[in-house]
């Protein structure tokens, strides 16, 4: 069984946190298939949030074909979890370390590269998020 | 459960004597949200909610509770709500059974089973003295009272403010689990804004008797950005942009703003906001100011 931790400060919502504990858990075999996630009731109890938080992640979870929720029963992790497959992943952190070392022979400390990196995922998720008063 | 607000207030005011506590207050709470209403001491915050369970009579607009007036239809409206006053007032000479013996007589509506399985389940002996509870059991059986009446709407006057950090987090998981089982509308006033985050899901600030902010946290949070960048003038930013707040060292400028559409001048940081940041910069705003975010379409669960 999978145990929650939130951290409100780290600027994570908080249903995403739960959604990024659940996929790693996946991806670690902390959670099986067939594998039973806490109830809303359970999560709420542990955590003191809100309801409608652990509602949102296992929504998106469900969505993301990672779960399914079975109504009266409770979430289950479903038998064939679609995960980012191993390879892509790889051929990821590859060009993820090239980066690193081009930007640390730029004189870029670790804060810096920090820096870049957030802009550019900031950059790359708010064309969804902009709002027209 | 129906999708019509639980509370619906337009235009509402309560005047003291020549001062105004509360004005101009429109608002609406959703079915199964949790609200939290804050503001400082003398904001207007308990004559609000002592307005919605119908004690006191507005002196302009109106208060609508689950589509009634709380006042005039009291009978048939607080059978539906449970209210938990500031610092949880109960008959200290009471036992915890008596107290619930109590509440079994006076509300139309009680589950006596789930009363007791309550107490039972906080680890309290129904024989004990209430006078004899420390702080946090008081707020408890407070609370037991209330949602032994298994309301619709649980309206809650500062419960935690009197107490430790411990007790606050089991009464707000009490809460918590009442509102995962039952989908209880609840509103909760506050002072506090920081521990908030993680157990609401709307805001309405309150200033010298007037809202400010209202709406979705998720949604104010992103609305708004915090601006960090090298000494300018504001205004090429306040063309499109609402500034809330601005503050100017001799090299640097921080603005914290209301994005109306993305931020594109690239020579600010941008940070998110949080949400005691994003109320203490209204709160010190001009009061006449206010913003309510957008409601996003209700999803079915």
């Amino acid at each position: 069984m999978i145990a929650f931790h939130l951290d409100m400060r780290s600027g994570v919502p908080a249903y995403l946190q739960l959604v990024q504990q659940v996929r790693h858990a996946v991806r670690m075999g902390i959670l099986r298939p067939g594998d039973q996630l806490p109830t809303v009731k359970e999560v709420v109890s542990t955590l003191t949030i809100n309801p409608n938080t652990v509602l949102h992640a296992y929504r998106q979870l469900d969505m993301e074909g990672l779960v399914e929720g079975r109504r009266g029963v409770g979430t289950f992790v479903v038998e064939n979890p679609q995960l980012v497959p191993p390879e892509g992943l790889d051929a990821l952190r590859a060009t993820l370390e090239r980066w690193v070392t081009s930007a640390r022979g730029l004189g870029l400390d670790d804060e810096a590269m920090a820096g870049l990196f957030g802009e550019a995922v900031r950059g790359s998720s708010s064309t969804g998020e902009s709002r027209v008063a | 459960m129906s999708d019509s607000p639980v509370v619906r207030t337009l235009g509402l005011g309560k005047r003291y004597g020549a001062s105004w506590a509360l004005r101009d207050c429109t608002l609406e709470i959703a079915p199964g949200s949790v609200t939290a209403l804050v503001g400082s001491n003398g904001a207007g915050k308990t004559t609000l909610l002592h307005l919605i369970i119908g004690l006191g009579r507005p002196s302009a607009g109106s208060v609508e509770v689950l589509g009634r007036s709380p006042r005039d239809e009291a009978e048939n409206v607080l059978r539906d709500v449970g209210f938990v006053a500031q610092d949880h007032p109960l008959y200290r000479s009471l036992s915890i059974a008596e107290t619930l013996d109590m509440g079994r007589r006076l509300n139309p509506r009680w589950d006596d089973a789930y009363a007791h399985e309550r107490i039972g389940r906080l680890g309290m002996d129904p024989g004990h003295r209430v006078g004899r509870l420390s702080g946090g059991q008081q707020a408890q059986i407070a609370l037991t009272l209330a949602l032994s009446k298994r309301p619709q709407l649980l309206v809650l006057d500062e419960p935690v403010a009197s107490l430790d950090p411990l007790a606050r987090r089991e009464f707000l998981g009490g809460v918590l689990e009442a509102v995962a089982e039952s989908g209880v509308t609840v509103i909760l006033s506050s002072h506090i804004v920081s521990e908030l985050e993680r157990v609401c899901d709307h805001l309405i600030t309150l200033t010298d008797g007037h809202t400010q902010l209202e709406g979705p946290i998720a949604e104010l949070l992103a609305r708004h950005r915090l601006l960090i960048g090298p000494r300018a003038d504001a205004a090429s930013v306040a063309r499109v942009h609402d500034v809330i707040r601005e503050s100017h060292t001799e090299r640097q400028t921080t603005l914290l703003v209301r994005a109306n559409g993305h931020v594109y001048d690239t020579c600010w940081q941008q940070h998110d906001v949080d949400l005691e940041e994003l109320v203490l910069a209204y709160m010190g705003h001009n009061p006449g100011a206010s913003f309510a975010a957008p409601r996003p379409e209700a999803v079915a669960r």
